[in-house]
């Protein structure tokens, strides 16, 4: 997939014009097509050579379509590389304006302006409804299907992407009986079934459950011989990157496979993840906790991998307060009036709080997120910790009363 | 390659497991559940007990005991000892009789069940006519006459259990005989009472339910005397000189009969407790003294109207005569005599009611009773915490068994009467203590060293508050000339004055004897150990944990009002300190440190830290979720009118049951009709779907707030190069709080604030509840106590190396580092079984094989019932086994763990089972009960049914005994497998 970039065009010269858009304001300077080098530099070289050190962008560039697509990690930047022929158009946006800006309509009607984060396929003649896309970190993968070529045909591996969501995963579980074949003959045995969805909830939205299915494993743990209550724990605890194998009710809607292929030809993956060039999405190696080691690799996901892996759900958030820059004796006089202590923690929170998270990938992940880019905005935090804004971001997001952490 | 090693590696870990742990259920402490049955051996001098499960239970000197179940699921009804002998015979609700014994194995003594049988009648009988109702254990040892239902009586050789149909004695041969003017010879109704004449073996007297009793003789095969009483019959006894028989019966009197070998009509009764309708005088005993009067024994026979209600046991020597008033139902009671026949004056009266066991020395003015060193009822008043303390130091020790002991002057002097068997456990290593926290506001301590779960002291602190309890509702108001002349006796008082008083968290400092309790409704005692009696004050600090957070209105109990006068505090324990918890919830997290003289503590509201030594507050911390109502609720209004209603109707099964007199019969009819009608209720119940929502956890759950641990360490909080005190808490919503305390120089400690700094907050990931936090230090053991490093009893911790955080929810178990906290290692739990953390310990583990290695482990118990030992500081899975029932909530609740790997946990509300997880610390029965001496019984006359001379039970035995013993013990053996193959030839046939 990412063959393009590795094998540069014939055609190519070896020097790639750029021209770069911020506002009003144009740059032009070139790149060695051979030696693209990472994303998180070429980003420090825009904001460099806009002379906006500070500001977060979102980069986009014209593709030889004229499609806007998006320039976030080393992938797509390499791709945008090897393609631009020979002019390689840029147009940044500060990514707080950008977040507003997307929106199916709205920017459709803006078609030609560059500021749009959309594509129109260049064929207004078919009168096709306008595929849009977004920048992967706004799509919220919902569900995918898991592991086709290793399931036996009736049974479907569905995995749930609760990550950052306020939809509630929205199901219930229920005991019931299902039959097996034994060499015994047929064998009634204890099941776990779904028994109701929740309407609006994530998993009747993303119609890969339903009602009577039977569940087989959770996070690929079988659910055999477990209780309600147990199995209900486990989903719970796994709620955050809930896979379930289930054995659907309705056979008639699962996935037929062609005989001689085998491996990961049906996706019912519900994202669209038709091949835009960004090689985001893309088979990995499967990287989930619970999944057996022996799992074969051909997973069908379109989820980055980074974010795959988060679900070690290590993200625990610590907030340090106080800390060495804070003089230990600092309210020690006050402390006969207990009532005053309480507000301190929160107050010393919101101004020194520094986020630690033991997940780099996580940071990844984001992919927009420069190493070292932002943390010069750090100047009075403590730590040296990159991601000050985010724990910032997150604590009000906590607030809110919604996940914390991506 | 890389395998194979590692593979070496994992095996030699496996054995390491090996002789680190290891998993035993040791000992159940505390009073059986449903006791149904109760029989003595006084040539064993052990006791027996069977329950309406189906456990029989042997005790004799303390430390003696055994336990046997038997497969059915069925009551025990009657327990009988073969006269001099080691084996005893149960009867079971399922008409099933069974054949203990006590075999020697290995010079230790085990209970086995070595036989079983069911009477098999004529072909086509009802099955009343084999309804066993009357068992008796002939004095020869090897008979057992067996009365039915149907008024027969059949004979069966024991042990084998081997028919002996020509000795039968059937109904229709009494029958005949039956003079004909007595009222009710058309039926004489079941086998109400076997009795064998003390001074004739051949004679036995068999009381049939509508009243008339017949002196058999079993030679002769014929009456020798019919009895005609009239009244409904409940007992017999024949005296010990042979020449009387008394009866008891239903309408409250008993009739004493001359066994003269004639028939006569003359009825001699008497109803003590007269004039008005009585209750049944359910059996009667007279025991005759070697100077003066006999002693009477019975109990029932109460007037019905007045005191239909009580259960007493009427005493009458000479002048004296008390009406002994337990607490609930009598199950039975027998007397222990003097002298080594045991055929002496009675000197003790041991009574079995459904909740305890009482025994009253006969010999001591007053009829004080004497103190049970086992089978003390745990439940006196209901359970509601408990804490376990391991190696006490002597001296607090002794200080508390002082204090014990000015409490227990009303017990009498002498000595535990039941003495059988040897008790050959070896001496406990250390003295453990546990402390359990009862519903009505006391903490008892229990010495938990050894297999006998002895009370040394009883801590109330009911009294430093004012109580609904009306003081005039005084137990022992005994009036002066009341009749009947009543006497309380057994401390089983279920009933809770006011039930904030509860007690629900308990923290001891061994060290310093420093003592914090907390309470239903958010109260914190502070005590201290004092030799002396004090009159003090005790003034409550309010803290305020909502501090200020508007739109909260506390929906549950108000505060227990605290008495403002001093109270007058007896020599123990007494408090010094009160916090007051505003709003009064339940205290949920508590912990002392002796060393910094702090206490901090948790409710479902926030937690705070108070100075006891300045007595003031340091920090108060409000954890409250904002749009979390429910915690203003009090404690859960639904979840208790379930639990109510389940209760109630419990309740009224056991009315039914309790109003059900005790024949079997009956009984069973009805106690299925109530088992029928709960399960109904039941299934009711259940006829709701059961599903589960499957959500994930969010901010916005209630409880999140509930401080479920609080934790006290001094280590690396800010810098790598200084440790600090520090104060962590943990919370029902998976956030842990982490605050730096400054203390003031030692010489200051009095003037100068102690303040706490806020230094760290983690917000766990999944959220889950926090019910662990533990420092380890550098080499990853657990930090110690305070002050036991000060007292050489610990190694001082590694404080050079990284100390490591650990916290523990109930899903998962994750390390950090510190002081900067990042995740370092974690093991889940949940997301990979299903099953959450409920109780978490830090135990020591040593090795069987060498003195000197040992490793420190978390020890868990999960809610399905599952224990775990979980590696430290790897955080690695090393064993599980199953413990508890996983539907029994509330003894997965009730569990608490020793520092060494054992283990507690509450079977019923009135019994711990012990368990033990290791393999150097296992506390269990090691005992040995030895065979009488003279099993063949070929002597003739003998004085007295289980009159056996008991010389075997001198311990310091000639090694001729000794063989002897083994010939003996052969032999039996030998007769056992014979009694089996008899079985099963009855069983053929």
């Amino acid at each position: 997939m990412n063959k393009n970039h590795r094998v540069p065009s014939n055609r190519s010269l070896s020097a790639v014009e750029v021209k770069s858009k911020f506002g009003a304001e144009f740059r032009r300077f070139s790149l060695d097509r051979s030696k693209p080098g990472r994303f998180d530099e070429f980003y420090g070289l825009l904001q460099h050579v806009h002379r906006i050190p500070n500001v977060e962008l979102l980069v986009g560039y014209a593709d030889v379509h004229g499609d806007l697509l998006p320039i976030n990690n080393d992938d797509n930047y390499h791709k945008a590389i090897s393609t631009a022929s020979p002019l390689l158009r840029l147009f940044l946006q500060r990514k707080e304006e950008a977040d507003y800006t997307f929106g199916t309509n709205s920017l459709t009607r803006k078609k030609n302006t560059v500021l749009s984060a959309v594509l129109l396929r260049p064929d207004p003649n078919r009168k096709k409804p306008p595929v849009i896309i977004s920048l992967p970190r706004d799509f919220r993968p919902v569900s995918s299907i898991i592991d086709v070529d290793i399931l036996p045909e009736t049974h479907r591996r569905v995995r749930l992407y609760k990550h950052g969501q306020e939809k509630p995963l929205g199901f219930y579980i229920r005991d019931g009986s299902s039959v097996r074949v034994t060499p015994q003959g047929l064998e009634k045995v204890p099941g776990i079934f779904i028994s109701r969805m929740v309407p609006g909830g994530l998993a009747e939205s993303t119609g890969l459950l339903a009602v009577n299915d039977e569940v087989l494993e959770v996070n690929g743990i079988e659910v055999a011989g477990k209780s309600l209550d147990q199995v209900t724990d486990m989903m719970i605890a796994n709620s955050h990157n809930l896979i379930i194998t289930v054995k659907p009710a309705n056979q008639r809607n699962n996935v037929v496979r062609s005989g001689g292929g085998g491996g990961g030809a049906a996706s019912g993956s519900s994202g669209r993840s038709s091949d835009s060039g960004a090689s985001y999405y893309g088979y990995s190696s499967h990287g989930g906790v619970g999944a057996p080691a022996s799992m074969p690799s051909h997973i069908i996901q379109n989820f980055p991998v980074g974010e795959l892996e988060s679900d070690e759900d290590d993200e625990d958030l610590v907030i340090e307060a106080g800390g060495e820059a804070e003089p230990i004796r600092r309210a020690s006089s006050n402390y006969s009036m207990p009532s005053l202590l309480r507000y301190e923690p929160h107050l010393n929170l919101r101004v020194a709080a520094t986020s630690t998270s033991t997940s780099t990938l996580s940071i990844n992940a984001n992919g927009t997120l420069p190493a070292s880019g932002s943390s010069g905005s750090l100047s009075n935090a403590i730590s040296t910790t990159p991601s000050l804004d985010r724990a910032i971001e997150r604590r009000s997001l906590e607030e809110d009363g919604t996940v914390i952490t991506l | 390659m890389k395998r194979f090693r590692r593979h070496g590696q994992e095996s030699q870990r496996d054995r390491l497991k090996q002789e680190l742990f290891q998993f035993n259920k040791t000992v159940e402490h505390g009073f059986p559940h449903q006791p149904s049955a109760l029989g003595y051996s006084p040539s064993l001098q052990l006791l027996a007990i069977g329950t309406r499960s189906g456990a029989i239970k042997l005790y004799g000197a303390p430390g003696v005991e055994f336990m046997g179940l038997h497969d059915e699921n069925a009551a025990v009804t009657q327990v009988h000892f073969l006269p001099c002998q080691v084996e005893l015979v149960t009867l079971l609700d399922d008409n099933s009789l069974h054949m203990w014994t006590l075999r020697a194995h290995k010079g230790l003594s085990e209970l086995l069940e070595i036989g079983r049988f069911t009477l098999t009648g004529p072909p086509g009988a009802p099955p009343s006519v084999t309804r066993v109702t009357a068992v008796l254990a002939h004095s020869s040892g090897e008979l057992l006459l067996l009365g039915t239902e149907g008024g027969h009586v059949f004979v069966v050789e024991v042990p084998g259990f081997r028919e002996l149909e020509e000795r039968n004695i059937s109904l229709d041969q009494v029958a005949s005989s039956v003079p004909d003017d007595y009222i009710g010879r058309r039926n004489l109704e079941h086998v109400e009472a076997l009795q064998e004449n003390p001074v004739n073996p051949n004679q036995v007297v068999i009381g049939y339910g509508r009243g008339l009793m017949v002196i058999w003789d079993l030679e002769r095969q014929c009456a020798v005397q019919h009895i005609p009483a009239t009244q409904q019959l409940e007992s017999v006894w024949w005296t010990e000189d042979g020449g009387y028989i008394l009866s008891s019966h239903s309408d409250g009197s008993y009739c004493q009969w001359m066994v003269s070998g004639e028939d006569e009509d003359e009825e001699k009764s008497d109803i003590p407790y007269g004039h008005f309708p009585c209750k049944a005088i359910s059996k009667i005993v007279q025991l005759p003294t070697e100077e003066g009067p006999p002693f009477l024994l019975f109990s029932g026979g109460m007037p019905r109207a007045s005191y239909g209600d009580r259960h007493c046991i009427t005493v009458i020597h000479s002048k004296t005569h008390v009406a002994l008033d337990f607490t609930s139902r009598i199950i039975d009671f027998f007397t222990i005599r003097d002298g080594p026949q045991h055929t002496g004056d009675p000197s003790a009266l041991v009574v079995l009611v459904e909740e305890e066991l009482v025994v009253i020395d006969l010999q001591t003015e007053g009829w004080p009773v004497i103190q049970t060193p086992y089978l003390v009822p745990l439940h006196s008043s209901a359970i509601t915490c408990s804490h376990h303390v391991s190696a006490i130091p002597l001296k607090l020790w002794e200080r508390v068994i002082a204090a014990g002991e000015l409490q227990n002057t009303h017990y009498s002097k002498k000595p535990w009467p039941i003495t059988g068997g040897q008790n050959l456990a070896p001496d406990p290593p250390q003295r453990d203590l546990l402390l359990t926290g009862h519903e009505d506001g006391t903490v008892r301590f229990w010495d938990a060293s050894g297999v006998c779960l002895y009370p040394m002291y009883k801590l109330s602190t009911a009294g430093v508050f004012h109580t609904d309890a009306d003081p005039n509702d005084n137990m022992n108001q005994g009036t002066e000339g009341e009749w009947p002349p009543f006497r309380k006796v057994g401390c089983f008082d279920p009933y809770s004055d006011d039930p904030r008083l509860g007690v629900q968290k308990i923290h001891l400092c061994k060290y310093s004897g420093y003592l914090t309790i907390a309470g239903t409704a958010g109260q914190i005692l502070v005590l201290e150990l004092n030799d002396e009696a004090a009159e003090q004050t005790v003034e409550a600090k309010v803290v305020d944990l909502l501090q200020g957070q508007e739109g909260f209105r506390w929906k549950g109990h108000t505060r227990l009002d605290v008495r403002e006068e001093p109270v007058l505090f007896p020599p123990g324990f007494q408090p010094f300190a009160l916090v007051q918890c505003q709003p009064p919830a339940v205290v949920t997290a508590l912990t002392l440190h002796s060393e910094w003289k702090l206490v901090a503590f948790g409710t479902s509201h926030g937690f705070g830290l108070y100075d006891y030594q300045q007595k003031n507050n340091v920090l108060i911390k409000c954890t409250l979720n904002p749009t979390d109502q429910l915690a203003m609720e009090g404690p859960l209004s639904r979840v208790k009118s379930i639990k109510k209603s389940l209760r109630q109707s419990f309740r009224r099964i056991r009315r039914s049951r309790v109003s059900l007199r005790k024949h079997h019969v009956h009984n069973a009819a009805k106690l299925q009709e109530a088992n029928a009608r709960l399960e109904a209720e039941l299934a009711e119940m259940e006829l709701a779907p059961v599903q589960r929502k499957i959500e994930a956890r969010s901010s916005d759950d209630s409880f999140t707030g509930l401080v479920r641990t609080i934790y006290f360490a001094d280590t690396f909080l800010s810098d790598s190069s200084h440790s600090t005190p520090s104060l962590w808490a943990g919370t029902n919503g998976g956030c842990v709080f982490a605050y730096m305390l400054r203390l003031p120089p030692v010489e200051h400690r009095a003037e100068e604030p102690v303040t706490a700094q806020p230094a760290k907050e983690i917000q766990l990931m999944h959220r889950a509840p926090v019910v662990g936090i533990v420092v380890l230090d550098g080499h990853g053991a657990p930090l110690p106590e305070p002050l036991e490093v000060a007292h050489d009893l610990a190694r001082s911790p590694d404080m050079q190396g990284s100390h490591h955080l650990l916290v523990i929810s109930e899903e998962q178990f994750k390390v950090f580092t510190l002081p900067k906290v990042s995740a370092k290692m974690k093991l889940k739990l949940t997301a990979v079984d299903g099953s959450r953390v409920r109780r978490v310990g830090v135990a020591w583990f040593g090795s069987n094989r060498s003195e000197d290695y040992g490793e420190s482990g978390l020890v868990v118990l999960t809610n399905q019932g599952d224990v775990h030992v979980v590696s430290l500081p790897t955080v690695k899975m090393q064993v599980h086994y199953p413990c508890v029932r996983r539907e029994d909530v509330s003894g997965i609740a009730s569990c608490v763990f020793t520092k060494h790997g054992q283990g507690f946990y509450l079977i019923s509300p009135s019994e711990f089972e012990r368990f033990s997880l290791s393999t150097r610390c296992v506390v269990e029965p090691r005992c040995l009960v030895e065979v009488p001496l003279h099993p063949g019984s070929s002597n003739k006359h003998r004085p007295q049914p289980d009159g056996a001379s008991s010389a075997h039970r001198n311990a310091r035995q000639g090694s001729e005994d000794a063989e002897v013993l083994q010939e003996i013990q052969k032999s039996l053996e030998g007769d056992q497998t014979s009694f089996l193959e008899n079985n099963v030839k009855s069983a053929v046939a």
